[in-house]
């Protein structure tokens, strides 16, 4: 039985303002995946080693096992499930995680997605090291990282290309 | 034609937006939540468990004990020596004890520290040695000799004469370290009862089918009261192919209560779970005429296996058997031998069993290339089985593309060009291998299907896909959509899969012995057959054309040689319907008899096998010998690609995974505590560790396989770490014949370079003196003279 009383807290998560009770022990995964049901954001370990519970704060890759609720408080949280666009589209990375099969058993995926992401919006045209150094704390056992970094190429290109057309019209 | 289309996974868009549900992602009202208390000794009498403190705190609904499931199971029917929990003696550390069911999960962890047990610490058992020698320290009373789970004994040809006739004669000692498969989701499940005593578990398992009986047998439970469904799961790579103790318990909660529970287990738990790769000793003898010709082999292994049988009757036979399908070899010997130690339990991962051999044979071969002056690769051509032959022991080997698979990684590595003239501590290192395309027996025996599926189509022209499979990652589900839809001339978005459920799916062994793709392809192809000629008879009503003319594709029914006439496939259903009623068939897979005749010859037999080879460059650094694998050249001969980016994908996952053993892992204790148990110090590869792999793939349309597939999962991992190994020499002269092959152990190898029968001592293997000439008794036999010393 848990002595410390629930707190009252309140997220921007996915762009949505949420409030939930929370014990201020737990971690932004507890939070996110247990009181606000999304379950989209993994653990592996819950000790800060396999990426698998990445989220974004604004805009900044955190491991949501490390972080406490508490302090995303007021902050911009983005979880795998705030990727896709408000039409139903996915974000060019995730499409391309489908398309290569970048995702076998795809418990590490939301977590590389999550990752790919933040470094695509600073950079549409990032060599492999700089992919490399951006998913350098994510693991993955079933891909080989082959088709992972083949997704990241291939969102960028897109990328490139939608802000082309966009900067012509 | 969705045969050999690389169309995304039907799974990938829940995966890729995070809508999929693993088991901890499942949530059901009044949910329960559970907390194992595992021994902190690795072997001990349990003289006492009291529970009553637990069982007072608030919050705590129930605790578990062995006294609550006295019964033994075992996921082989003659090898069942374990108990969901330690009953009166714990045998490793990490043995679950107790199981505490709360209101929420601080509560159970909490609950753990007032369980009180009393032990009586017993000297444990680490090494395989200590296993053989110490008969007065048993793990098992049952065992006859030493702590010896499993003795096998088998003799293929003329061995003697074959090594009298040889020109050379080599024996290597070797040692494979043991390493897990550390999926990314730890294991987990949810299990809920209703008041009619029917239970649902929901558990991240790779064998649905081998879980369901298990638990029934300790449970008492009738099989049809007992419903397993596996959500999908985030990985396996053979670690989840038997039930574990919080199955068991969140079942028996779940009935006891009326309420589910679920259980999730943490990392560190996952490592002491294990079932994974056996660390193997092995002592190989080949004798070859002047020309590389193979006279005979003997081969033996002395596998460690941890605390309790798991899988490891099957691998014993598997570090024997597989070591025939890939060269020709007309007299073999193989004794092999499996002991109990006070670690967690080994059984499959990835390459069951004939991982380890392989890798030894590999090696070997590279040194007696050596001696006799051959090209390594040449000399593999050279010794490679022909397609369409019988091995020594009795395998049937039909299909295999090992010629091509050598050959396009010699010119895509530049093999020829470059591995003479490469710069000093860079080398090139090459290995083939093969597996099984599913294993040719069940793991109880039976003469019923391996593989069921059942289709049927919807008046909307939805097409639903019934097979018990279980989707880790590999893209089973998505296999059978595309075998159907490719049948049935239709869209895989028209068709769903709803897989590896015991309630609604018919039987389907499991994802293990890469069995999935050839068996469940080949019953979903059977199944969508039968339904495409009733499609195929409707629309010949309709038209007025014969049947033979009529053929099915783009959501159609149409004349062959007049496209334009036809029928679209809803109203050729429909028609259908009302000819012969509701519309569904089934298909099943039954491997053919297979095998000789002798006790073990059911291991090893397949319907078929894959082939692979690879080439690895690696650079080790000529002051801290800090190996460096810059790139792995795969090829892979997985019969026919039906979906090219999946097997792609597992090629490249195997050879990544390959790579982490050749140099990286290792599942090591120290007085029975895991050394390194968390993802960080086990040193999984990260992307900057991963070397570049580039896959390429062999068809060799194996006239059994479905649309000429065999297997792709596990295969393309054998080769990759004698190939590196070989590398290794290449580049800076050393000779590790154990792995991991790290830089300690290269430094001794350095020092003392005679390639032979003395391997470095690396950190968790067996000692430098242990006696090569050990072979191990028959029944009855003494046991005296064949002891090592």
């Amino acid at each position: 039985m848990t002595a410390i009383s629930k707190q009252l807290m309140t997220f921007r998560v996915n762009g949505e303002t949420r409030q939930v009770a929370a014990s201020p022990t737990h971690t932004l995964l507890e939070v996110l995946r247990e009181e606000l049901d999304l379950t989209g954001t993994k653990h592996g370990c819950e000790l800060g080693h396999c990426g698998a519970c990445t989220v974004l704060l604004d805009g900044k890759p955190v491991l949501s096992c490390l972080a406490l609720a508490i302090e995303a408080q007021d902050r911009e949280i983005t979880t795998v499930e705030g990727l896709a666009r408000d039409d139903n589209t996915l974000h060019p990375l995730q499409q391309a995680f489908a398309e290569r099969g970048a995702a076998q058993c795809g418990y590490c995926t939301p977590g590389f997605l999550v990752s790919g992401v933040a470094l695509l919006a600073q950079n549409t045209n990032p060599t492999r090291d700089e992919i490399k150094a951006a998913l350098a704390g994510n693991l993955c056992r079933c891909t080989g990282y082959t088709k992972i970094i083949e997704a990241v190429e291939l969102a960028a290109t897109r990328l490139r290309k939608e802000h082309e057309m966009t900067a012509s019209t | 034609m969705a045969i050999g289309a690389s169309i995304p996974k039907i799974d990938s868009y829940t995966k890729v937006t995070g809508a999929a549900r693993y088991a901890d992602d499942l949530k059901l009202p009044r949910m329960a939540y559970g907390r194992i208390l595992r021994s902190p000794h690795a072997h001990a009498v349990i003289e006492r468990v009291d529970v009553s403190r637990a069982l007072a705190y608030p919050g705590v609904l129930d605790v578990i004990t062995a006294r609550d499931l006295p019964r033994k199971y075992g996921i082989m029917p003659t090898t069942q020596d374990e108990y969901p929990f330690a009953l009166d003696k714990v045998r490793y550390v990490g043995e679950p004890i107790a199981a505490v069911c709360a209101i929420d999960e601080e509560t159970a962890e909490e609950a753990l520290d007032l369980i009180e047990v009393e032990y009586t610490v017993l000297p444990a058992i680490g090494s395989i040695e200590e296993a053989l020698n110490r008969d007065d320290l048993k793990i098992h009373e049952e065992t006859k000799r030493g702590n010896i789970m499993k003795e096998v004994h088998l003799s293929f040809g003329d061995v003697e004469g074959g090594f009298e006739s040889a020109d050379l004669v080599r024996e290597d000692t070797f040692y494979f370290e043991g390493t897990t498969h550390a999926p990314m989701e730890e294991h987990a499940c949810v299990a809920d009862c209703a008041s009619d005593g029917k239970v649902t578990l929901w558990t991240s398992t790779q064998t649905p089918h081998y879980v369901h009986r298990e638990i029934g047998k300790v449970l008492q439970l009738p099989l049809s009261r007992l419903r397993i469904i596996v959500p999908p799961v985030g990985g396996g790579f053979g670690g989840k192919c038997e039930p574990f103790a919080h199955d068991f318990a969140a079942c028996l909660f779940a009935l006891r209560h009326g309420r589910p529970i679920k259980y999730t287990l943490s990392r560190e738990e996952v490592f002491y779970c294990h079932r994974g790769r056996h660390p193997v000793k092995m002592l190989l003898k080949t004798g070859v005429k002047q020309d590389g010709t193979i006279t005979a082999v003997h081969l033996q292994t002395f596998l460690d296996g941890g605390a309790y049988a798991s899988y490891g009757l099957a691998t014993v036979y598997y570090t024997g058997a597989l070591l025939t399908v890939t060269y020709k070899i007309p007299a073999y010997k193989f004794d092999g031998m499996r002991l109990y130690t006070n670690k967690p339990a080994c059984g499959p991962k990835r390459g069951h069993g004939s991982t380890q051999p392989r890798y030894a044979f590999e090696c070997q071969l590279d040194k007696i290339a050596e001696q006799l002056g051959l090209d390594p690769a040449a000399y593999r051509k050279q010794l490679a089985i022909e397609p369409y032959s019988t091995t020594v022991n009795g395998l049937r080997v039909t299909s295999c593309g090992l010629v091509e698979c050598v050959e396009k990684v010699v010119e895509a590595s530049g093999w020829q060009q470059r591995r003479k003239h490469l710069p000093t501590g860079h080398g090139l290192g090459v290995a083939i291998s093969s597996y099984v395309t599913g294993a040719g027996k069940a793991i109880y025996w039976n003469d019923m299907p391996h593989s069921g599926v059942i289709v049927k189509i919807d008046r909307g022209g939805g097409v639903a896909v019934l097979c018990g499979s279980s989707d880790i990652g590999q893209g089973s589900d998505t296999m059978l959509a595309q075998v159907v839809a490719a049948e049935l001339g239709i869209d895989v978005l028209d068709i769903r899969v709803y897989a590896g459920d015991t309630d609604l799916t018919p039987v389907d062994l499991g994802s293990y012995s890469s069995r999935v793709t050839f068996m469940a392809g080949n019953a979903a192809r059977e199944a969508a057959q039968k339904l495409r000629t009733l499609l195929i008879e409707a629309a010949s009503t309709i038209l007025d054309v014969p049947s033979e003319r009529l053929t099915a594709g783009s959501h159609r029914i149409f004349c062959a040689d007049e496209p334009e006439k036809g029928v679209s496939f809803i109203e050729a259903a429909q028609q259908a319907e009302a000819t012969h009623g509701t519309l569904s068939a089934v298909g099943s897979y039954t491997p053919p008899k297979l095998g000789g005749e002798f006790k073990g010859a059911g291991v090893g037999i397949s319907p078929a096998y894959s082939y692979t080879a690879c080439v690895a460059e690696v650079q080790v650094d000529p002051e801290t010998y800090d190996v460096k694998v810059e790139k792995l050249w795969v090829a892979h001969d997985c019969g026919r690609a039906l979906n090219p980016t999946l097997v792609e994908g597992q090629v490249e996952g195997s050879a990544y995974m390959g790579f982490g053993e050749a140099v990286l892992e290792e599942q090591v204790f120290r007085k029975g505590l895991h050394k390194i148990p968390s993802l960080l110090e086990y040193k999984l590869p990260t992307i900057y560790d991963t070397p570049d792999i580039i896959s390429m793939t062999v068809e060799t349309l194996d006239k059994e396989g479905p649309y000429g597939a065999k297997e792709a999962g596990e295969g393309p991992l054998n080769p990759i770490i004698p190939a590196i190994a070989n590398a290794v020499y290449d580049a800076i002269g050393a000779r590790v014949d154990s792995t991991p092959i790290t830089p300690d152990k290269i430094a001794r190898a350095l020092k003392s370079p005679t390639p032979g029968p003395s391997p470095v001592r690396g950190r968790g293997e067996p000692e430098r003196d242990f006696t090569p000439n050990l072979s191990p008794t028959r029944r009855g036999e003494s046991s005296k003279e064949v002891m090592p010393r």
